[in-house]
């Protein structure tokens, strides 16, 4: 295989590329090779040499315990579950979250084999014995919620109270738009005025 | 709805019911259908109106391969429950398609299923876009069958009568179907982790968690539309039997005997209860898949004991009033496929079949191999002649 195909072949295997999509990222890196290319392959380089799993929380980063770990200004008392590093930063964005992380890696499934182990639960039980509380943040799909029941279920012998996101009316959301499901956990769950 | 921590049969069961019962219930019809390298069509097309249409031709001519590709318009194995290869034409040069525009009450809908190359799924598309799964088209399409296989329906397992009502359900509740996916799937997880040894147990609770939720929204939507139907059949008149129906297994009874949220408590604890035999029969002990739906006769003669006639006849009597109470309630009538119908009614009931189907206002797809025997449908229907793969309007 050429060094192009080579090239080819894996650009295709990111996700939202295919076949096509591949080709023509393959011939934007080479046709502006100084610009894109070169930097593009040095920062590749960078990232297998530098960027690791944090031992603690799952995390990326160039430090192991990761940035987020090794911040003293962190609450490490109050956890946040997360089944991927872009959840993790999805909730970062948001600037209101003060404590750590614990960044599963996915969703339990006996088919494809992803049990406790492989999703890092023992060291979420250990790490959650010196916490006050933990917040599930799993995506509330059905794999993830039944992740989520799991891990509540394992948490309940750490003494950590164990929270979840509320589900209900997105931020400037309209209730004629919202599904029946949406709306009724929200009336569910509402709250004092 | 995703299906996220909320017991997942909020929402309506009749979206739309209110409105739809205001005005004249629509014509749910195919308008344009296209079967590429599906079975023994290399490619055929076929335009057709809101009338019944009547396929005639000879045995073997493909008749039953066209209601099959009409059926893959539902979610499901469609009406042989094929294997996705099975149905690509033998010889032809690559995986099969069905491609149908279906006219409804939210009027003109392009869709497109088939089998892929390297995908295990069958496809979907809707208007041109790829959907996430199978069950985008229950919200589309309605599809109830009668075919001559089904002839032994009431005499055999438990199974086929839970597939036939669940398609039933599907008509008025297109959630249903994901619903059964996802209980299907909570069980065929829970039955690895038995089979794998001891398994953990809160796992175990996780996954029977979810099948308690789900499985007790399935049996109160079966439960719900077989009380609906039983209701339409006692109103029925003409010369077809009056059906009794009921769904009925263990969860349907916690339901009848109390809230839905005991019935999930005592699923669950069911469940709990009963991993060890079921890491030895690789099963559940409870829950909806093992439900069933029983047909009696007016008199309450288990249809199973009535002569083949008399259950045609039965069947018949469900799927019509299942398409009258959709126009009802939905606004809309489903695609009826009718293989080979004609063969066990008399030629009283045929007529009155073919006068329920016009009263009703469905598009049915009929079959036989003699057009004769739909002559009384004269000019109400469209006919088309079926030979080699081909299709010839007439």
């Amino acid at each position: 295989m050429s060094d192009l195909e080579r090239l080819v072949q894996l650009l295709s295997k990111l996700p939202g590329l295919g076949p096509r999509s591949g080709r023509r990222a393959a011939l934007a890196l080479l046709k502006r090779r100084e610009t894109l290319l070169e930097p593009l392959a040095a920062a590749l380089a960078a990232a297998a040499r530098n960027i690791r799993a944090c031992s603690e929380c799952g995390n990326l980063d160039t430090t192991d315990p990761c940035s987020i770990c090794a911040d003293a200004r962190r609450d490490p008392g109050l956890l946040c579950v997360v089944e991927d590093v872009a959840d993790l930063w999805a909730i970062e964005r948001t600037k209101s979250f003060a404590g750590r992380y614990h960044v599963l890696g996915g969703t339990l499934s006996a088919i494809d084999g992803v049990g406790p182990d492989e999703l890092r639960i023992p060291k979420l039980v250990e790490r959650a014995r010196g916490a006050r509380e933990v917040v599930i943040a799993l995506n509330a799909t059905v794999e993830g919620q039944t992740t989520a029941h799991y891990v509540a279920e394992r948490l309940g012998e750490t003494g950590a109270s164990v929270t979840r996101l509320a589900h209900g009316v997105p931020v400037g959301g309209e209730l004629d738009y919202l599904d029946e499901g949406t709306l009724a956990a929200a009336l569910k769950a509402r709250r004092p005025l | 709805m995703a299906g996220g921590g909320e017991t997942p049969y909020i929402g309506a069961m009749f979206p739309g019911a209110a409105e739809a019962a205001l005005e004249s219930p629509a014509r749910l019809s195919v308008s344009r259908l296209a079967l590429t390298r599906f079975r023994s069509y290399d490619s055929a097309r076929l335009e057709a109106d809101g009338r019944p249409v009547v396929l005639f031709g000879e045995n073997g001519a493909g008749k039953t391969n066209l209601l099959e590709a009409l059926s893959f318009l539902a979610p499901g194995r469609g009406l042989r429950r094929a294997r996705l290869a099975e149905c690509d034409r033998v010889g032809g040069a690559g995986p099969w398609g069905v491609a149908a525009t279906v006219e409804g009450p939210r009027g003109p809908v392009r869709l497109g299923t088939g089998r892929e190359e390297g995908e295990e799924r069958r496809q979907v598309r809707v208007d041109g876009a790829a959907a996430k799964s199978q069950a985008a088209l229950a919200e589309h399409v309605n599809v109830v069958w009668l075919t001559p296989q089904m002839d032994g329906l009431f005499r055999e397992g438990a199974g086929n009568r839970r597939r036939f009502l669940d398609r039933l359900v599907f008509g008025f509740d297109p959630e249903h179907a994901q619903r059964v996916a996802i209980y299907d799937n909570a069980m065929r997880e829970r039955a690895r982790l038995l089979k794998e040894g001891a398994g953990d147990p809160a796992w175990l609770a996780a996954l029977e968690d979810r099948m308690a939720r789900y499985g007790v929204a399935i049996a109160a939507a079966r439960r719900d539309v077989a009380q609906r139907l039983d209701a339409a059949c006692a109103t029925a008149a003409g010369p077809f039997p009056r059906a009794r129906l009921a769904a009925a297994g263990t969860v349907e009874s916690f339901l009848a005997e109390g809230p839905a949220l005991e019935a999930e408590d005592r699923v669950r604890a069911g469940l709990a209860a009963s991993r060890r035999q079921d890491a030895e029969t690789g099963g559940a002990a409870l829950g909806p898949h093992r439900s069933d739906l029983l047909v009696s006769d007016a008199r309450g003669l288990p249809a199973a004991q009535g002569s083949t006639g008399e259950q045609k006849a039965l069947l018949v009597a469900i799927v019509l009033a299942h398409a009258r109470l959709q126009a009802q309630l939905r606004g809309a009538t489903p695609l009826l496929l009718l293989d080979e119908i004609a063969a066990h009614l008399d030629a009283t009931r045929r007529a009155a079949l073919f006068d329920a189907l016009l009263a009703l206002d469905a598009q049915a797809w009929l079959t036989g191999t003699d057009a004769a025997l739909f002559a009384p449908l004269g000019g109400a229907a469209q006919f088309v002649r079926v030979a080699d793969g081909t299709l010839i309007p007439q």
